[in-house]
């Protein structure tokens, strides 16, 4: 099945190269969730799939349509922006839940909030 | 007169940028995306009147470059973590104290450190001028703080106070 014809076989390859590596980033940091232990620890793999792997596959989005429309297609360039300032704010919002949670139960491995003076939580 | 009409102007230049990127470059389009700009900047009146200082000169030029090459670099840090699982490997929370006051200027540096993979961003004291940095390979946190303040609280020093 071919979904572009048009497109010449060097920007295929590029392109089919482009998407596939970002796919297999965006899979490796997946695979981080399962192999990693904590959730501090945890919430740093997804962030390959946020940054290169989101990268390589926009990049090969622009150079496809780029080659098909011959005229610079570049909007991806908004989706980078937006996932770039968004997905840190998500994860910083998982961390702060987090780490109220652990201040709270009076887990292990969690520093004591600095604002309170003696680990309670918050107010 | 203008800055009546266009309180923040980098913010209405961003949304006609963005207008012209989603639907084309055309006369029409460009009439009616500074039409919808010059609108939609102007709500942000009601969210915040202060406004920030920013110089969009070398240092902001520079700051894009370290952390793009930054990101890369500890892209391929974590994908051997995730890969190779080393089993020496410490992860913990560091303290930092931080020369940043301006607000913007924090929140660019929480944006930076958080989208960069291995460290993740986790709580500001605003009393102490301390951050709290969670850190996947955690080597030596006197590293950690030079690399902060070096690479990157001195550029947005420049651009934003």
């Amino acid at each position: 099945m071919i979904q572009a014809p048009d497109l010449p076989t060097w920007a295929a390859i590029v392109v089919g190269l482009l998407v596939f590596g970002g796919a297999a980033i965006t899979l490796l940091g997946a695979a981080g969730l399962l192999r990693l232990h904590s959730f501090y620890e945890r919430v740093h793999a997804p962030t390959l799939g946020a940054t290169s792997g989101m990268a390589a596959i926009l990049a090969g989005s622009a150079l496809c349509f780029s080659v098909l429309q011959t005229r610079p297609v570049i909007h991806e360039i908004l989706i980078a922006l937006f996932v770039t300032l968004t997905t840190p704010v998500t994860l910083m919002l998982l961390a702060r839940a987090a780490i109220y949670r652990d201040r709270s139960e009076a887990n292990a491995g969690v520093p004591p909030d600095p604002e309170s003076g003696n680990g309670e939580p918050e107010r | 007169m203008i800055r009546l009409l266009i309180p923040f102007p980098l913010l209405t230049l961003a949304l006609l940028a963005m207008w012209i990127l989603l639907t084309g470059f055309s006369p029409g389009h460009i009439i009616s995306g500074a039409l919808i700009a010059v609108m939609v900047s102007r709500t942000m009146l009601s969210l915040r009147p202060e406004r920030p200082t920013l110089r969009l000169g070398r240092a902001a030029v520079r700051l894009a470059l370290i952390v793009f090459i930054d990101i890369i670099r500890s892209n391929i840090a974590v994908a051997k973590i995730i890969l190779l699982r080393p089993p020496e490997r410490n992860s913990g929370f560091i303290e930092l104290s931080t020369a940043l006051r301006s607000p913007d200027a924090l929140a660019m540096l929480s944006i930076i450190i958080t989208a960069t993979p291995g460290s993740l961003w986790v709580q500001h004291d605003a009393h102490r001028h301390i951050i709290l940095i969670h850190v996947l390979d955690l080597v030596d946190e006197q590293e950690w703080a030079g690399l902060i303040q070096k690479r990157y609280e001195k550029l947005l020093i420049e651009i934003f106070e």
